[in-house]
């Protein structure tokens, strides 16, 4: 059982702060994946958790035990590194077994569990090599094998994917993923690819800033974003903002059209819509077709709404050309709103 | 000319430079020290070992380098590790360390020389404070482990900045990700000093011992400074019989085994410090 719990958790780096009162919970054997843009503080944050990094102020508490004095090694943690950080004067085998070593254990067990974790990363065939003598993406399974083998209850990774290729990218995803369900250990894991965040997290913190700004599902994160900078930085092409102003009770000005919204008692509010939310159809938006790339299963065409960028996701059917006028029906249940003040869903 | 052949003619000058200057004596001390009026023979040889000093000088000579280096490979690995951790302050330290590397070895000798004399520093502390009666001759033959100490002491003194600076820059090349990663594995300080840091030094190491073990080997001036011709050495005697006895073929037999133990030295460095290609950084 491992529930970490990060409590109004902030970090300066002299006058300058990192991160901005962190509250987050990760229950036992969930997988967390903190996302956001380069510099936002997840390496930070997750390196306090680690013990590598002091928080400024605030407290950490893994299962149970509050962890923010203690020294990584008596934290019950295991971590894989962005650069992998396999020792380079040891041969794969005693990689893995170096944080059994240091627990002491007897050579039987750190033989099975070198073996077993080995297998389970297929890389038993090089348990002799040094790391110079292995390719990144097989530098990457040692790191993951290291830290499994620790049986920890908490593994924490940075961006452990990012300096493979795209190909083994997909391929080592789908394979973390598969390897840690099973491990049942609590995961946290930092990356700025939102696809890699969807596709691995139970829950996704969406960070911009040094802040937490959602903590939810994937598919709520995408869905129903809680500010609007969620909503631009997840989804690829990203959502769509209109400003709108208030017509009467519930009716709202977007772009010349009426749309139902909420009655917040304000004048003035931004809706919201995602590109793949909207259908060709008469009494919509209306658009003027800038761009258009047929993608396949669908074209993304990027128009101009009232002289600002729009974009919409359509069915590869439809024929559109550069210049045409569209009329673009939004979802009614998929349209968001958010205060154009605190940015904040409404 | 080519690219490939570049490299090569830039070194030549400095390759030309040591075959004059290094091979060409190395070659006329050689023929030195087994040549005599009738061509090869080991009549020098013969002279330097039956003459009784030159067991003491060797022994001399080995037992000092195998006290002074490990004194000072332990003291600058420690001070090393302090000073990498350093985050202020870092260069300042290290200049008040390498002070003494600024001094030639006579100076030194002479430093700690008027610190032992019995007219010397350590003889007035001691009458100051009223614990001795009168000056005691420290560096007298009759004691000659004072002057070891001594000799001992001023190398030390001397020298163990240098293999400090050497590895303080070979830690500096350690990545932090890998102390961090011991660190999360569960390496104590002490694990990680062993673990990471000596394995990840030997490079660094084996440049540092290297060089501190030939310089040990030719200790000279500290000696003669202190002890005067009390304390033979290898080097002290290749000057005698250089300069006193005016005979050139035993020095350059001299010359001749503190190469040896040099080249001895450095093949055994070399080898118990080697890093396989594979596992280099
Ligand atoms: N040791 C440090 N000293 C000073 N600033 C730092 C340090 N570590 C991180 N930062 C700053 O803190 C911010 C967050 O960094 P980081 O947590 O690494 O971001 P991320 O991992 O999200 O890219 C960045 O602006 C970075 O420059
Ligand atoms: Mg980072």
């Amino acid at each position: 059982m491992a529930e970490i719990v990060i409590k109004n958790v902030a970090k300066s780096f002299g006058s300058f702060k990192a991160l901005h009162s962190i509250d987050l919970t990760i229950s036992d054997q969930e997988f967390m994946v903190l996302l956001g843009a380069s510099g936002c503080g997840k390496t930070t944050l997750l390196r306090i958790v680690a013990g590598l990094e002091t928080p400024t102020q605030g407290e950490v508490w893994i299962g149970g035990r509050r962890v923010d004095h203690l020294p990584p090694r008596e934290r019950g943690i295991a971590m894989v590194f962005q650069n992998y950080a396999v020792f380079p004067h040891l041969t794969v085998f005693e990689n893995i077994a170096f944080g059994l070593r240091m627990k002491k254990l007897p050579q039987a067990e750190i033989d099975g569990r070198v073996t077993r974790t080995a297998e389970l990363m297929h890389i038993e065939q090089l348990l002799k090599r040094y790391s110079g003598q292995l390719s990144g993406g097989q530098r990457q399974r040692v790191a993951v094998a290291r830290a499994l083998a620790m049986e920890p209850d908490v593994i924490l990774m940075d961006e452990p994917l990012s300096n493979l290729d795209a190909l083994l990218r997909l391929e080592m995803r789908a394979e973390l993923k598969g390897v840690l369900a099973a491990s049942k250990t609590t995961t946290i894991y930092v990356t700025h690819d939102q696809v890699e965040a969807m596709s691995l997290a139970d829950r996704i913190s969406v960070m911009n800033q040094g802040r937490i700004v959602q903590a939810a599902t994937p598919v709520e994160v995408y869905r129903n974003p809680a500010a609007r900078f969620v909503g631009s930085f997840i989804g690829n092409p990203p959502m769509n903002f209109i400003p709108a102003t208030r017509e009467g009770e519930g009716r709202w000005n977007v772009a010349g059209i009426t749309v139902e919204g909420p009655d917040a008692g304000r004048e003035r509010l931004d809706f919201a819509i995602r590109p793949e939310d909207v259908d060709i159809a008469p009494g919509g938006l209306k658009a003027t077709a800038r761009v258009v790339e047929p993608l396949g299963a669908h074209t993304l065409v990027t128009t101009e709404v009232n002289g600002a960028m729009f974009r919409a996701v359509l069915d590869s059917d439809i024929r559109v050309s550069p210049g045409d006028e569209l009329s673009l029906v939004p979802k009614p249940d998929r349209v968001r709103w958010f205060d154009p003040e605190t940015t904040a869903a409404v | 000319m080519t690219p490939r052949f570049l490299p090569y003619a830039l070194l030549l000058p400095a390759t030309l430079f040591l075959l004059v200057f290094f091979l060409y004596p190395f070659v006329q001390i050689a023929v030195l020290a087994f040549s005599g009026p009738e061509g090869f023979t080991l009549q020098h040889v013969q002279t330097m070992t039956s003459h009784w000093k030159f067991g003491t000088a060797l022994t001399n000579t080995i037992v000092l380098a195998a006290i002074v280096v490990p004194i000072q490979l332990v003291m600058a690995l420690s001070m090393a590790s302090i000073v990498t951790k350093l985050k202020t302050g870092r260069s300042a330290i290290l200049y008040i360390f390498t002070i003494p590397l600024g001094l030639s070895d006579l100076a030194a000798g002479i430093i700690w020389l008027a610190i032992f004399e019995q007219s010397g520093f350590l003889n007035s502390v001691l009458y100051g404070l009223g614990i001795i009666e009168q000056p005691i001759l420290f560096l007298g033959y009759q004691n000659i482990w004072v002057i070891f100490l001594a000799v001992i002491l001023a190398e030390v003194w001397r020298a163990t900045a240098i293999v400090m600076v050497i590895l303080v820059s070979g830690m500096g090349l350690i990545p932090r990700e890998y102390y961090e990663a011991a660190e999360v594995f569960g390496a104590s300080p002490w694990k990680r000093f062993v673990k990471i840091t000596l394995p990840m030094l030997r490079p660094s190491l084996q440049s540092a011992l290297i060089l501190r073990t030939l310089a040990a080997f030719e200790v000279f001036a500290v000696v003669v400074a202190l002890g005067g011709t009390t304390l033979p050495v290898l080097m002290g005697e290749t000057f005698q019989w250089q300069f006193a006895l005016q005979d050139r073929n035993v020095a350059s037999a001299y010359a001749l085994v503190i190469l040896a133990i040099s080249i001895a030295s450095t093949l055994f460095f070399l080898r118990v410090l080697r890093v396989p290609k594979e596992a280099r950084i």
